[in-house]
């Protein structure tokens, strides 16, 4: 008799260990490829891939959002801004992309504005913008998936992906951590996750301090 | 440990990694979008995704044979082997079982899926072949390597199967060289 499989929902939510869930970085750049690729052969615009994959990225933050909470021990849930923010560039970022995101700042010109720069991120490994697409960046689906986990979270926000040329001496590179050895040339750009709250987000924020 | 498999642990364990659930999600947010775009009609995304998989076949192909020293394979038998226990392994990192039914065909079995690790297909979507992805890659690599194949999902859990099986059957081995139209006179 065919053993039934077991139901999607029975089944438990492995946690992701290192080396427990992986796939090659190579098999996900192919994917991603194929991705960036199918919108932008329905697009007529720079900006327009760049929503586009932004809304790709968006479904897939609620998604993980959802996972990580289910897989929290704590049960707790992030009701001030900056943990929520910090939630995202640490924990959010570890268990997508194995590594923390390598800074959070604040913007001085704009108190809504946030940024989470990253030096490598994975997204644009193997990807270089040819010079006609301008400022194209293909981050644009991590900064969706930003924009899902801080939405799920109940922060609305608008959340942009730019890439930035690198300062001289800004970035050292670090060894190559074990699941990270490409051997390609150091990078020369970062990205930089621009994130715009709405109004009532940091209305209601700044409301939890008196 | 055959040489196929023992040489797929090795290069798993020496490639580059990224996380499985965001292969396993960006694969999601393709599958949405192209569903979406194809008004549901369900064999068009199969062919689209299809498609979509033979475009990544034709190109991981080569890095295959650049990263993985693999020994010249003389029989389709030889070349089954590699393709499941080394390049699945090492680009994946799954277990795969290579079973052969003739000369010309040979079967895929494996029990872990990184694409469909989120996955339940609803009933009305039962037409929609959600990992055939594979089948592309697997037409596309081989076709580099001049053998013409025909490659099907025949079990796959999302349709109540206990396992995957991805069929190929090869329907020409093409010959080196330049095509007719290119041949001197």
């Amino acid at each position: 008799m065919n053993r039934q499989p077991a139901n999607i929902l029975d089944r438990p939510l492995r946690a992701s260990r290192a080396g427990d869930t992986m796939v090659s970085m190579s098999s996900f750049a192919y994917l991603y490829s194929e991705l960036v690729q199918y919108h932008q052969n329905r697009v007529d615009s720079i900006s327009e891939l760049e929503r586009r994959l932004e809304s790709s990225g968006y479904g897939v933050g609620l998604k993980m959002l959802e996972l990580l909470a289910y897989r929290s021990r704590e049960y707790k849930r992030e009701i001030r801004l900056m943990n929520a923010l910090q939630f995202v560039s640490t924990t959010v970022w570890k268990s997508l992309f194995g590594k923390p995101a390598d800074s959070l700042e604040r913007s001085i010109d704009h108190a809504d504005e946030y940024m989470i720069v990253d030096y490598e991120p994975l997204t644009s490994t193997f990807v270089s913008v040819p010079s006609d697409f301008g400022q194209l960046s293909v981050d644009a689906y991590m900064s969706g998936i930003i924009a899902g986990v801080l939405s799920g979270a109940g922060f609305s926000a608008r959340v942009t992906a730019h890439s930035v040329q690198l300062e001289e001496g800004e970035h050292s590179t670090a060894p190559p951590s074990q699941f990270n050895s490409t051997n390609l040339p150091p990078r020369t750009e970062k990205a930089v996750f621009l994130v715009k709250f709405s109004p009532e987000v940091l209305e209601r924020d700044a409301g939890m301090d008196r | 440990m055959s040489k196929a498999t023992s040489n797929g642990q090795q290069l798993w364990n020496k490639v580059p990694k990224a996380n499985a659930e965001l292969f396993a999600l960006t694969y999601g947010a393709l599958v949405t979008e192209v569903v979406r775009d194809a008004d549901e009609n369900l064999a068009t995304v199969n062919e689209k995704l299809e498609k979509i998989g033979y475009s990544i076949g034709i190109r991981c192909v080569d890095e295959f044979l650049a990263k993985s020293n693999s020994p010249y394979c003389k029989t389709l038998a030889e070349t089954a082997e590699v393709l499941g226990k080394t390049a699945f392994r090492m680009f994946l990192g799954i277990v795969v079982d290579v079973v052969q039914h003739s000369p010309s065909s040979f079967s895929l079995n494996f029990q872990d899926n990184p694409l469909s690790l989120f996955v339940e297909l609803p009933e009305n979507y039962k037409e929609l072949e959600y990992s055939i992805l594979y089948c592309g890659v697997i037409r596309g690599a081989l076709e580099m390597l001049n053998y013409k194949v025909d490659c099907q999902f025949v079990k796959s859990p999302l349709k109540g199967d206990d396992t995957h099986e991805i069929k190929v059957d090869v329907k020409q081995v093409m010959s080196d060289g330049a095509g007719e139209d290119y041949q001197e006179e």
